[in-house]
């Protein structure tokens, strides 16, 4: 009854265009705060990405907005529904991939497809339709016969994106889905994801592949320790790098006596900006072309041996590092571990 | 109304049931029609009677008298492990989360998974019935108690193996915690000896035990051997059911929803 209920109170509080409402939302997990105080909202038709590092609070905000978890506090309105009043229709507006893959490896593509459409209430007929429609559109025909757990990883995550279509819901929510992807299924499914996106269905995107949600998203939450620093568009985002040169200086050693270099590169070079990274890379950045030979000279009086010296276009990575203090390295350093642990 | 829209009401107004009944079907198929689950429904019972048998050098004629405890067995031994492994196995990889995020009420989603075990718990009551329908004579079998008392001790099992299922991570945990209820329940229960057979220290804890009701019932129905009031049976193991399922209830949202 109370499914029945809610369906009749569906509208749209959030805001005209706004599909996803978060109000103040807050989770702990014992005395961690794994997600802090988080406000935003994501448009309709919209590719929104949540971009952080691990254990930045990307999958708890996932598991929140889906019903997997429970928010200690605040708000959560999908489409007009409130999330917390009407759990089960508000499921049914949403298809979620994992970042693992949950389907049955005991049965086959077709018929983990089919088992997922009947979830939603498909006929069998239907349900069938549906399916084959999805396995087409995933290039996964051949393999539709196939035992789930006997697909490659790549075919995994295409069939948890298609399982996760099969009722046509409108919010996709993705969870890291290129990680652990070799390079080659990794683009097929950010080429995937681009084109669900350009034929309506809004998704909400977690990665800690910064190039990732450069190149999929139209607006960004960088998330750190559970709190959002900064949602912008990706435009706004890279507007105050436009115009500005920017070098990469990478060091055979760590520095030493980091503080003293710093403070003569500033008394040298007053007129750039600069971060040392790792102790073994200086970023400098410039309104002006950056000449190179007086940094090499600079850093060759110092005892620094640099290794390579490399201009950089503007990128989100930049405001990132800019935004967080985290390191773009640091964060291919948990993404590499992370894979390592996923095999 | 946009095509989601009108999808989602079909949903809410039939659609849950075609959830629930490929939920029960998908675990049938895949868990307990598997030759392994069907002939542990048939060896179980076979081994156990030929145990007895042999032990204690009785003829045939003392069948009846063991048929209630066989019964029981089977469906003990049927539902509550591998309702508890199938569970944790789908929690440990992950699946079970994809039910939870269906659109249908944790209520219905656990009733469709316990419904797959507890069909199977009925079906393997009467594979040792029907073996013994050729060896014994069953026409003073009351079959209306029979059957409400297989079906209530085959729901109170199975619901037992969800609480299992639902207090363990692990599925080696599941079977070793299904066996810690499940092998006192073979002695405890008055299976195959009375409950005041036993000393009487132990005698409070059978009355604790969902299967003493069951078995009770079982030895009523099938040689009027009952020792309680049939009422309090049912009344005492249907509130098992209830109080057990609605504490795994409890702890899916507690534990799994966090």
């Amino acid at each position: 009854m109370l499914e029945k209920i809610s369906l009749n109170s569906a509208n749209n509080d959030a805001g005209s265009d706004d599909i996803i409402g978060v109000h103040d939302l807050y989770k702990c997990f014992g005395p961690v705060r794994a997600v802090d105080g988080i406000s935003f909202s994501v448009r309709v038709g919209e590719l929104f990405g949540f971009l952080g590092p691990n254990g930045a609070g990307k999958t708890t905000t996932i598991n929140l907005l889906t019903g997997l978890a429970r928010p200690d506090a605040g708000e959560i309105f999908l489409d007009g529904l409130d999330v917390r009043k009407s759990p089960s229709a508000a499921r049914y507006l949403i298809g979620v991939v994992p970042d693992e893959s949950n389907l049955y490896p005991e049965l086959s593509g077709f018929d983990n497809l089919c088992f997922c459409a009947a979830l939603y209430g498909l006929k069998k007929s239907e349900r069938q339709g549906r399916a084959r429609e999805l396995l087409e559109f995933f290039g996964l025909s051949e393999a539709a016969g196939r035992k789930f757990g006997d697909y490659s990883k790549g075919m995994k995550r295409k069939l948890a994106i298609a399982a996760a279509l099969i009722h046509q819901p409108r919010i996709l929510f993705l969870d890291e889905p290129t990680t652990g992807l070799d390079v080659a299924s990794a683009r097929q499914i950010r080429k995937l994801i681009a084109g669900l996106n350009r034929t309506g269905t809004t998704i909400f995107l977690t990665t800690h592949y910064i190039e990732e949600a450069e190149r999929l998203c139209q607006r960004i939450a960088f998330i750190v320790s559970g709190r959002i620093v900064r949602i912008d568009s990706l435009e706004n985002l890279l507007k105050p790098l436009k115009g500005q040169y920017s070098l990469l200086i990478s060091f055979s050693e760590e520095v030493r006596e980091q503080a003293e270099l710093q403070a003569k590169f500033r008394s040298a070079f007053p007129e750039l900006g600069f971060e040392l990274v790792n102790g073994r890379e200086l970023r400098v950045r410039s309104a002006q072309p950056v000449a190179v030979g007086p940094l090499v000279r600079f850093f060759e009086e110092q005892g620094c041996e640099i290794l390579e010296a490399r201009r950089m276009h503007p990128s989100l990575e930049e405001v990132f590092v800019e935004l967080t203090g985290i390191e773009a390295e640091q964060m291919r350093k948990e993404r590499e571990k992370k894979e390592r642990a996923n095999g | 109304m946009d095509k989601t829209e009108g999808r989602r009401r079909t949903f809410f107004e039939s659609g849950v049931w075609i959830a629930f009944w490929n939920i029960l079907v998908k675990d049938m198929r895949t868990y307990y029609l598997k030759p392994p689950n069907i002939s542990w429904g048939i060896i179980f019972p076979l081994a156990w009677t030929g145990m007895f048998f042999i032990r204690t050098g009785s003829s045939f004629s003392s069948l009846l008298s063991l048929l209630p405890g066989v019964v029981a067995l089977s469906i003990l031994f049927g539902t509550t492990s591998l309702l508890a492994v199938t569970i944790t196995f789908e929690k440990k990889n992950r699946s079970f989360e994809r039910l939870l995020l269906a659109p249908i009420s944790l209520q219905r989603l656990l009733l469709a998974k316990t419904s797959g075990a507890i069909l199977f718990g009925v079906v393997n009551a009467f594979l040792p019935l029907l073996m013994a329908a050729f060896i014994a004579d069953l026409r003073a079998v009351n079959w209306a108690y029979l059957l409400a008392a297989v079906v209530l001790i085959a729901t109170a099992s199975t619901f037992l193996g969800l609480f299992i299922a639902v207090a363990v991570s692990e599925v080696f945990e599941a079977q070793t915690f299904s066996n810690f209820f499940r092998f006192p329940m073979i002695f405890l229960c008055g299976l195959f000896f009375p409950v005041s057979k036993l000393p009487p220290f132990l005698r409070p804890l059978s009355y604790v035990l969902p299967l003493t009701y069951g078995a009770d019932i079982l030895h009523g129905a099938v040689n009027a051997g009952n020792a309680l009031p049939l009422w309090l049976d049912f009344l005492v193991l249907g509130t098992f059911c209830l109080g057990l399922f609605a504490l795994s209830l409890q702890n899916v949202n507690r534990r799994w929803i966090k």
